[in-house]
């Protein structure tokens, strides 16, 4: 699934206007919980979190997340937002809840990351 | 999961190394060499800014040398935990990282106050994080288990009132 059409499903807002959408998104998981992301993200993975801090944007040095989504209207800092342009990340808000947010793009076909 | 022949556990000393590799970890333990390549870098307590930062700086740096992509991982997730760990629970540490042809040897001290009781911080789920570091979205209690699984060899060594020593070795051509 491209990231234009999550973007879409979550009727989200792109936090960083350069952002490539045409990425092609293969996976995703949902997470409050940073050693659990750690623990289960082993492919490039979209990441749904309700966690704004500088640490979900640090995660992105040690595993490969192609992208984040901001659930529930969480806002980050800007200068989260710069450290997520520096490295290139996408990232998204919904002011959908995570559950929601998860469940449409399960439903439009987006496959839970291999644990 | 690995089996647990070689884990030994003692009051404020804990040893895992993965089945096989017994003899590679207790020759160079017992030898350590000089590595071909150092890094060193401070983690100051409760400073979220920094913590992670030490970690990156070593997968770059395994990067460049070309190492497997996969191995890379694990050794990131395991250092930033470990560097979370210090940072999250003790006064402030340091990291140490020293590169060897076959493997990478990572330690962690830091200036206590010790872990009570390791075989209970080793139970995935168990925590003593505190609120703020809760809100980060730390405190899963997976830290010292998401180590171990990382790791092929893990040494822990602490007790309350005491600083920590926690190190790790990855291999460059294991597989998990």
């Amino acid at each position: 699934m491209k990231l234009k059409e999550i973007v879409a499903i979550l009727d989200g807002e792109i936090l960083l206007p350069g952002a490539n959408l045409d990425i092609e998104v293969p996976c995703a998981f949902s997470s409050d919980l940073i050693s659990d992301i750690l623990m289960c993200t082993k492919e490039p993975t979209l990441l749904l979190t309700g966690l704004t801090n500088n640490q979900v944007i640090r995660l992105c040095d040690m595993i490969d997340i192609v992208g984040i989504v901001f659930v529930r209207g969480k806002r980050p800092l800007q200068e989260i937002i710069d450290m997520a342009e520096e490295r290139n990340i996408p990232l998204i808000c919904t002011n959908l809840t995570m559950y929601r947010s998860s469940g449409l793009l399960f439903n439009a076909g987006l496959r839970s990351c291999k644990i | 999961m690995q089996g647990f022949a070689a884990v030994k556990s003692e009051m404020g000393e804990y040893w895992y190394i993965r089945p096989g590799l017994e003899e590679s970890v207790n020759d160079y333990f017992s030898a350590q060499p000089e590595a071909d390549m150092a890094l060193e870098s401070q983690i100051p307590e409760k400073d979220f800014n920094q913590a992670g930062k030490g970690s990156a700086e070593v997968k770059n740096l395994l990067k460049r040398l070309g190492v497997d992509p996969g191995i890379l991982r694990r050794v990131a997730v395991a250092a930033y935990e470990a560097e979370i760990n210090v940072a999250a629970h003790s006064l402030g540490g340091m990291m140490v990282c020293r590169i060897y042809d076959e493997f990478i040897h990572l330690i962690f001290k830091d200036m206590g106050p010790g872990i009570s009781d390791i075989e209970q911080a080793m139970t995935p789920g168990y925590s003593t994080a505190d609120d703020m570091v809760r809100e980060l979205g730390f405190g899963a209690g997976l830290g010292l288990p998401n180590i171990k699984k990382n790791s092929d060899a893990l040494h822990i060594l602490s007790e309350h009132g005491n600083p920590t020593l926690l190190e790790f070795l990855v291999y460059f051509n294991s597989d998990e």
